[in-house]
């Protein structure tokens, strides 16, 4: 019976090829739209979920901060809080943690031989690499020792490698930070962009203390980097670390925290809300095309009932019921927009893959935007197809068929 | 014998706008299986009413009608759709034919909508060619529409009225639109399927044509004036031999 009357309606399509073209071409452009932007947008979060993985597994970011002066907060920086005890502390009495590093930054001039240039330098401890996925790539990271004994040894970014010292090999080389001579111990594998668009790999990093004493004169951290065991213990090293600060900030009952942290996962969720704002967005834009391209195929459909009327009086009065002009018109309608949403699937498909290719963004087409956007143009159909083919199953036979 | 067609009193008003239109006033009428019957009369007669009311796609206002037994007032659209696919076959003067669709697959349609039977695609194509060998055109099972002459077409019409042995054929001035010749071809085939014993009430306005018929209804504002048996009726092969008699005469002459 369906296939009966499929036949029939692609019969009737094929009788005005052009028109029927043209009618799905709505349909087309709306699908192709809905999945090439969805895959746009779901590229953009993918890129930021493996940004944020690079950053580091399990991070958790203590930073100094947020102090408020005669009731305004000040914010990321506001005062630098964080102290050496209170990294040892935390280093010492928090469960479930695999390292926990300060993070000084900060960006002076650098130089060696009659090379120099601004680069950023990052003072932090010996795990610091490790925590942040940062391998090696030749010679060694600097020890622990090193850290003690405020070592002039210093760990050099690919760019900053190159810049200085073109392709030869910058370990056991020496630069100068502020004058004070460091020995290269190590070069850092490339780590890309960040998520900023600065060059990660633009940097120096050298034991925190040696940053303390030599370059910042700083006395207290700005910010700590803690690596929780597993994702799931997150949760609970922020709380442990929370009540371990305001105990030893002594912050009383009520009073606001004089530091920030923040997890990965609340990093990595704000980041991805972001990006699914856009895909919303973007998945708006393209679905108000497909709306448009149904009230296209409304369209056609009154024209052709109209067309028809003869047709349909001579098929009721051979013994079609008015649902069976009802469920013809609808089929109709039915192909026209799931005809019309499976090339745009296609379409979608193809300029995303176009999109990547031109302009190098990231695109994932997900099964999901195919399936729903194959669900929707059926929908459509169903939605603005009913309307005239009801139209036309209510037609009286003696009217429709004195029609000329 | 049971009557084909049952009318008693049978009235129709139409209301249009403000008017009422009393289109039939009162036709009471029988029909017996294996009649033929023309019914004529100018426009506004109310044939045309009497033939939308016979052929189920109209209720009476009043009155009532049996279709073979089946008292049609009280039906609904879709039991009234159902009644015209089973009992019904329709010949229009247009030929009503669906375009871009072959000879076979138009007179298969009916089927399509047959709720009694269930066919299989290749049944219906047998029943079809059957219907359309009956019309002698099987050998045009698989031309479109625009392929063949009027004639042709209205033959194929016929195959379709056909195809799902009806019991009542009507046909709503089936040479209205067809040359002399093949006009008294079309009736040739009435005639012989009537003969085989199918019941045919048809329209036209043409004397010439209702003298095929075995029965002659004539009608008048709304009225049966007219109704008794075909005096001299004439056979559709004897017409159609005279016709080329005459068609050689007026070669030889000219």
């Amino acid at each position: 019976m369906i296939i009966d009357t499929l036949d029939i309606a692609v019969r009737a399509l094929r009788r005005n090829l052009l028109r029927t073209l043209l009618t799905m071409l709505g349909i087309m452009i709306g699908v192709a739209a809905v999945i090439a932007m969805v895959a746009i947008g779901n590229g953009a979060k993918a890129q930021v979920e493996a940004q944020i993985a690079s950053f580091g597994q399990n991070m958790i970011v203590v930073m100094s901060g947020n102090a408020s002066r005669g009731g305004v907060s000040m914010g990321f920086g506001g005062a630098s809080t964080l102290t050496k005890q209170d990294y040892e502390a935390i280093r010492k009495e928090i469960s479930g943690i695999t390292a926990v590093t300060p993070e000084i930054r900060t960006s002076t001039q650098i130089m060696s031989g009659n090379q120099n240039l601004n680069t950023s330098i990052i003072g932090a401890n010996e795990d610091y690499t490790g925590i942040h996925n940062w391998p090696v790539k030749s010679g060694a990271n600097f020890a622990e020792a090193d850290v003690r004994a405020a070592g002039k040894v210093a760990l050099i970014g690919t760019t900053t490698a190159k810049t200085l010292f073109g392709d030869t090999d910058p370990v056991g080389q020496i630069i100068r930070i502020k004058n004070a001579p460091f020995t290269i111990v190590g070069e850092l594998v490339s780590k890309g962009t960040s998520l900023m668009g600065s060059d990660q790999d633009d940097v120096v990093i050298v034991p925190y203390t040696s940053a303390m004493v030599r370059l910042t004169g700083d006395t207290k951290f700005r910010s700590l980097n803690v690596q929780a065991e597993t994702y799931q213990q997150l949760a609970s090293v922020q709380t442990q670390i929370t009540e371990l600060l305001r105990q030893r900030h002594r912050i009383g009952e009520g009073k606001d925290d004089d530091f920030i942290i923040r997890t990965q996962q609340q990093v990595t969720e704000m980041a991805t809300a972001t990006s699914q704002v856009m895909t919303l967005l973007l998945g708006a834009v393209a679905g108000v095309s497909l709306l448009v391209g149904g009230i296209g195929i409304m369209n056609i459909m009154l024209v052709s009932v109209t067309e028809r009327t003869r047709e349909i009086g001579v098929r009721m009065s051979i013994g079609a019921r008015g649902s069976d002009i009802l469920r013809q018109f609808l089929i109709e309608a039915l192909t026209l927009s799931i005809g019309g949403g499976l090339i745009g699937i296609l379409l979608g498909i193809g300029g995303a893959e176009i999109v990547s290719a031109k302009f190098g963004w990231t695109t994932v087409v997900s099964m999901q935007s195919i399936v729903m956007a194959f669900v929707f143009s059926a929908a459509i159909g169903v939605f603005f197809g009913y309307y005239p083919a009801r139209k036309a199953s209510q037609l009286d036979p003696i009217e429709a068929l004195r029609y000329e | 014998m049971k009557p084909i067609i049952t009318l008693e009193r049978f009235e129709k008003v139409y209301q249009t706008g403000e008017v009422k239109v009393h289109a039939v006033r009162g036709v009471s009428l029988r029909v017996l299986p294996g009649e033929f019957v023309a019914v004529m009369g100018s426009s506004g007669s109310g044939k045309s009413t009497l033939m939308n009311t016979i052929g189920c796609l109209d209720r009476p206002t009043a009155g009532r009608y049996l279709l073979d037994g089946v008292d049609v007032r009280s039906l609904d659209r879709d039991h009234l759709a159902d009644l015209r696919n089973q009992k019904l076959g329709f010949v229009f003067q247009g030929f009503n034919l669906l375009s871009r669709t072959t000879a076979e697959e138009n007179v298969a349609l009916p089927l399509r909508y047959s709720r009694q039977e269930k066919l299989s695609n290749h049944d219906r194509r047998r029943r079809a060619l059957r219907a359309l060998q009956l019309v002698g055109l099987s050998d045009r099972a698989d031309h479109h529409p625009n392929q063949l002459s009027g004639g042709q077409q209205q033959r194929v019409a016929i195959a379709r009225a056909l195809v799902t042995r009806p019991r009542l054929l009507l046909a709503d001035e089936p040479t209205g639109n067809l040359d002399t010749q093949t006009s008294i071809e079309i009736m040739g085939i009435f005639q012989r399927l009537n003969r085989a014993g199918m019941t045919i009430v048809m329209v036209t306005h043409e004397l010439d044509i209702a003298r095929f018929c075995l029965r002659q209804l004539v009608m008048r504002d709304g009225r049966v004036i007219k109704d008794e048996p075909v005096k001299d009726r004439l056979e559709a092969a004897a017409e159609l031999l005279k016709l080329q008699h005459e068609h050689q005469a007026v070669q030889l002459t000219v």
